[in-house]
């Protein structure tokens, strides 16, 4: 399968990328990891004019400490955030989440701002965002923004980004020693989750359980009041109503919840 | 067109290639360098999986523009003076394939693997090469394969300690 025809420009600067956005508005994307955005353009159902590549940007690459946040830059690569000493010490649900995507290939390549960006519900690092109250770091020509997990993600491979905007960073609680759980349910290697549960001190975020990654708050509401792991598992697919494919059907979904949210809630890793 | 300049098997090439060239096709039609395999055409079987800048990736889901300025290593650039490389003599000798499709994706894996975890469990092993699948199912002979090549790595290394 070959894409479509278009034209390639490597970004010299994320200043550059922005601007080239700006200019060619909805004919452009930016290309960071390609690992969902290739497969797309290889199938034509994306057909960009332009790709502004990113990728190769040392400026939005990395790992660090600033006051209470652990930074990641857009481009960091999953397998160099699963392996960062710094980010499995600070927010090591992060660097976990960085350790199930995909296969170990896939992790060389893709990066958490593209995994963001584009916006799967069913994929690890925007549930890991949700659960550790993260934020979205973007620039665009009208300056600098940032926009909380819980506001980022409008609906399937829908973001609050508008065009000529550019994830620079992700920001995220420094919250070293605090326990935490993963889960994430697959039937096949290197696949997405067909459930996924992470939670860190009160929160729980679910994946793949409707069109965004989403709290589970009725279950937050009771762990708040008081209520046991179990109990307030038992809530964990309240208000959810998630989309039925091969895998699972709805209610299959909703127990999945149940039982994962229990698991991650007890600090198990799956 | 686009011009890229990169290392292939250590040899620096320069070429013009279309943005929307995939690093396999580039590999195997503009070099002829055929080892790697295009099996799914969708990112999950591995066949074409080649090393960049040391580690690996799946060739079918690269553009050979993103490859510009890198390194990229083929199972055509692994045996040195004729010599197999320690992974390949351990498919070898360890009866790691059958029909052979999946196996220069397989070594390349392998040898990024053991890059980054020179003495993996078997466990490891097989996580290590989840992005690869053999469709005749020879996944015991290839685990252990692998675990063989670690264990000749190992050995070269301290070989070479002794010696020096
Ligand atoms: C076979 C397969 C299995 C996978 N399994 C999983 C899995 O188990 N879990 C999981 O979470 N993911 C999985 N993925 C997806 C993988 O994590 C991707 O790497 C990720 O979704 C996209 O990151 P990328 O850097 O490759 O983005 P790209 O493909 O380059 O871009 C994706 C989208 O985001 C936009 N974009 C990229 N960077 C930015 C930025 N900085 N600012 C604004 N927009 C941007 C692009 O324009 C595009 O629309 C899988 C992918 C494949 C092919
Ligand atoms: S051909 Fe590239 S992963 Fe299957
Ligand atoms: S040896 Fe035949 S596909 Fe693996």
């Amino acid at each position: 399968m070959i894409p479509a025809k278009f034209d390639y420009v490597a970004a010299e600067s994320a200043g550059h990328a922005i601007e080239l956005l700006a200019e060619h508005g909805d004919d452009a994307k930016v290309l960071a990891g390609g690992h969902s955005l290739l497969p797309m353009m290889k199938l034509r159902l994306a057909t960009p004019e332009l790709l502004i590549d990113i990728g190769g940007l040392d400026e939005l690459a990395g790992v660090s400490v600033d006051g209470p946040d652990l930074v990641v830059g857009a481009t960091t690569r999953h397998a160099d955030l699963a392996a960062s000493e710094l980010a499995r010490a600070e927010a090591p649900l992060l660097a976990y989440a960085a350790s199930q995507v995909g296969d170990p290939q896939i992790r060389h390549r893709g990066t958490i701002g593209g995994s963001l960006s584009h916006a799967d519900p069913a994929a690890d690092l925007p549930m890991a965002l949700v659960a550790l109250g993260g934020t979205v770091v973007v620039e665009g020509q009208a300056g600098t923004r940032t926009v909380g997990a819980d506001d980022f993600f409008l609906g399937y491979f829908e973001t609050v980004l508008a065009p000529d905007e550019l994830v620079t960073a992700v920001r995220v609680p420094r919250r070293p020693g605090v326990p935490w759980g993963y889960q994430k349910f697959v039937r096949r290697a290197n696949d997405w989750a067909i459930v996924g549960v992470a939670a860190l001190d009160g929160r729980i975020a679910l994946a793949n359980m409707g069109p965004t990654p989403l709290r589970a708050a009725a279950a937050e509401n009771a762990l708040a009041a008081g209520a046991s792991a179990a109990d307030a598992a038992e809530l964990a697919a309240d208000g959810t109503s998630p989309g039925e494919d091969l895998h699972a059907d709805r209610e299959y979904r909703r127990h999945l919840a149940r039982i994962l949210t229990r698991r991650a809630l007890e600090h198990e890793t799956a | 067109m686009t011009q890229i300049e990169l290392t292939v098997n250590g040899e620096k090439r320069s070429d013009e290639v279309e943005p929307r060239l995939l690093l396999v096709h580039y590999l195997r039609e503009l070099l002829g360098l055929r080892a790697a395999n295009v099996g799914c055409d969708t990112t999950s079987c591995g066949a074409c999986t080649v090393l960049l800048d040391g580690k690996s990736v799946k060739s079918c889901t690269v553009l050979a523009v993103q490859a510009s300025g890198h390194e990229v290593t083929t199972a055509e650039g692994l045996a040195v003076g004729g010599e197999l490389h320690p992974v390949q003599a351990a498919f070898r000798q360890q009866h790691g394939l059958q029909c052979g499709f999946c196996t220069p994706g397989m070594v390349m894996a392998t040898v990024g693997l053991l890059a980054e975890n020179p003495h993996p469990t078997e466990a490891e092993v097989r996580e290590g090469l989840e992005g690869n699948l053999c469709r005749c199912t020879g996944y015991h002979n290839i685990v252990r394969a692998v675990l063989a090549a670690a264990q000749a790595q190992a050995g070269q290394v301290t070989g070479e300690q002794v010696t020096a």
